[in-house]
């Protein structure tokens, strides 16, 4: 592949998510150059892997499927998948990108077809299942991935079943010689929407999940719920494929904690109270679930949607942060010690299932970020010391969906202003 | 009502959680409590207690001073440590727990006979009368903390262990004289009041 062909009037984003999407989309309709460098196989990060939105309850699937074709009709906007900043040198209007290019092992002659993921026989962990299911080691990312390309797993590459990929495909499509490769680029800015991670779960010792199965993450919980999902859209607990009918919902899953995250993740509340309308929307009034919380935060207009929830009657909420969890043996339920906090009332409370919902933390974190780059003290990315550099979404702070798109316009109008700079300096 | 406990009240009159925060070791913590409840649900004898410790730091900013003071609740941690390491807001609650028993026993509020505070007291006492714990004498004193007869009945159940423990050469039957000594016990008894006038004007029982 050649480099594509920057200037210090580029606009390079970091990630492909909803943020890094609407960031890049904004400054190439403004007629700016963009480059959107994500690392992995497909874009849409995070959201393409939610079942549904909050408040809306609507799929995440209309926003992307909007986004992509703005994408498809720009020509200022070149996507780079499997691409990862190696370095970024320079200054406010004149900085030069290291990229790091990974091989996809299947060249633009793909169709799609999936006639390579029949003939291999390798499984790896589907990476965008959060490890709930298998995928064929030759795999097309998700429903909406872009670009719509089968991907290679490096682990089949020089084995037979690469080579029987290879001679399934009709459209040689497949290039076992690919070769990783570094680029370097001269931008004017850079913003960065490298998104967040969920905190890792194992680490609460008391909730257990690295040791009973029917607990899960609330990102686990979404790919339960979703049709394309590995249960087809059916809450089936991962301990014996029952379907959980009794969940509950444990809030501040490492946040709000100085033992974990210090900061309050501001979605979690929302998407746990989403997340019971799950539960009804498979059950009816059926499902019952509890959610477990120390105060309930739905900020402004998303009140409304917390006081409906309140009225469902198969929604109970206990004032409580729950201390342990333990294992009923014979059932596979699991039973939550705790003290209610409204009158002080000791509980061991059993359900089928149980949802962490889990902080979110910095993807950024643990990751070397340019020397100029000032973080907050949970990792959150305020942009570089001279405002060359911006973050837009959960990179910059937990934001919603929807706060993470506004925050992504902010920051493609700052990297619009540092390339209107340059150009006027350079009498361009 | 002594003498300490009248010249707390008139002094802070309904602010009790500023007279926690001002007079209790680490109290100044107790409003970084968020009524999360992990602290009672992670204590190994919390359904023992009548006031878990999230109840009690929210009695204190209700301002129910009597009740937190004479509960005995704080008497019974036993400093496993479960409270602390879990806190999401790291309040160090069990040295909260032991600074509300040291200030109910300053201010004298303390349930009568309540076991854990004689055990504290006759401990100190020993210690701080040589130097060292006359381990014999302060077994003998507890053996006899409720009255003489059932400190002979003590004594006899125990008598077993005492036999074993003299041949093992573990106790010494002739401690029950006197007694080992640090080497100056008037220095120490020196310290200990310097440190006492320093605590007391510390926090404020002095004037």
């Amino acid at each position: 592949m050649t480099a594509p062909i920057s200037t210090n009037q580029t606009i390079l984003v970091v990630g492909g998510g909803i943020s890094g999407m609407t960031a890049a989309l904004e400054a190439a309709e403004c007629g700016k150059q963009v480059i959107l460098a994500e690392r992995n196989t497909s874009l849409g990060g995070r959201t393409a892997l939610l079942y549904r939105y909050f408040p809306k309850m609507c799929h995440p699937t209309c926003g992307l499927e909007i986004n992509l074709r703005r994408l498809k009709n720009n020509r200022n906007l070149r996507v780079l998948t499997q691409t990862e900043v190696v370095s970024v040198t320079g200054q406010r209007g004149d900085y030069t990108v290291a990229l790091k290019i990974s091989p996809r092992y299947v060249n633009a002659n793909c169709t799609a077809c999936g006639e390579c993921a029949k003939a291999v026989e390798t499984e790896i962990s589907n990476p965008y299942e959060y490890g709930l299911a298998k995928t064929r080691a030759a795999y097309l990312p998700h429903a909406m991935a872009y670009p719509q390309r089968y991907v290679l797993d490096p682990s089949i590459v020089s084995t037979a079943d690469g080579e029987k990929a290879r001679a399934a495909c009709k459209y040689d499509a497949i290039e076992l010689g690919m070769q990783p490769e570094t680029v370097e680029l001269k931008v004017g800015t850079v913003v960065w929407a490298t998104g967040w991670k969920p905190y890792d779960a194992a680490k609460i010792q008391p909730y257990g999940y690295d040791r009973f199965d029917n607990v899960v993450t609330s990102l686990e919980f979404e790919r339960l719920a979703d049709p394309h999902g590995p249960t087809g859209g059916k809450l089936l607990r991962p301990s014996d494929g029952k379907e959980a009918r009794n969940i509950a919902f444990i809030q501040c899953a490492g946040s709000r904690d100085e033992n974990h995250l210090r900061h309050c993740s501001r979605i979690c509340c929302m998407a746990s109270l989403k997340q019971t309308q799950y539960a009804r929307e498979a059950y009816g009034e059926e499902g019952k679930s509890t959610v477990y919380y120390i105060d309930i935060r739905s900020i402004d207009r998303l009140e409304d949607f917390y006081l409906r929830v309140q009225q469902d009657p198969t929604v109970k909420f206990i004032k409580s942060k729950v201390a342990s969890i333990k294992l009923d043996e014979a059932s596979g339920d699991l039973i939550l010690h705790g003290v209610d906090t409204e009158g002080y009332h000791r509980y061991a409370a059993q359900h089928d299932l149980v949802v962490l919902a889990v902080g979110m933390e910095p993807e950024s974190n643990g990751i070397a970020l340019p020397a100029d780059i000032v973080t907050d003290s949970s990792g959150f990315i305020e942009g570089a010391a001279d405002g060359g550099q911006f973050a837009a979404g959960a990179a910059s702070s937990p934001l919603d969906v929807n706060r993470s798109v506004q925050s992504a316009t902010a920051a493609a109008l700052h990297a619009i202003q540092v390339v209107h700079q340059t150009a006027a300096a350079e009498g361009a | 009502m002594s003498e300490h406990n009248q010249q707390a009240v008139t002094r802070y009159r309904n602010n009790f959680l500023q007279e926690v925060e001002e007079r209790v070791e680490d109290g100044e913590w107790v409003k970084m409590c968020m009524q999360c409840g992990v602290c009672a649900g992670s204590c190994p004898l919390g359904n023992a207690w009548q006031h878990t410790p999230q109840k009690l730091f929210m009695m204190i900013r209700a301002g129910k001073r009597e009740e937190v003071l004479t509960s005995d609740s704080m008497w019974m941690c036993t400093s496993c440590y479960n409270c602390i390491v879990r806190c999401p807001r790291k309040l160090p609650i069990t040295h909260i727990m032991h600074g509300l028993a040291n200030y109910a026993h300053r201010l004298n509020l303390v349930p009568k006979g309540q076991p854990t505070r004689e055990v504290a007291r006759l401990f100190w006492n020993s210690l701080a009368k040589t130097g060292r714990v006359n381990e014999l004498k302060f077994s003998l004193a507890l053996y006899f903390k409720d009255g003489f007869v059932q400190g002979i009945r003590n004594a006899l159940a125990m008598q077993g262990v005492g036999f074993g423990l003299m041949k093992a050469r573990r106790l010494n039957p002739m401690e029950l004289f006197g007694g080992h000594k640090c080497k100056d016990p008037g220095s120490l008894h020196k310290m200990i009041a310097k440190a006492r006038e320093i605590e007391d004007r510390k926090k404020g029982f002095a004037s």
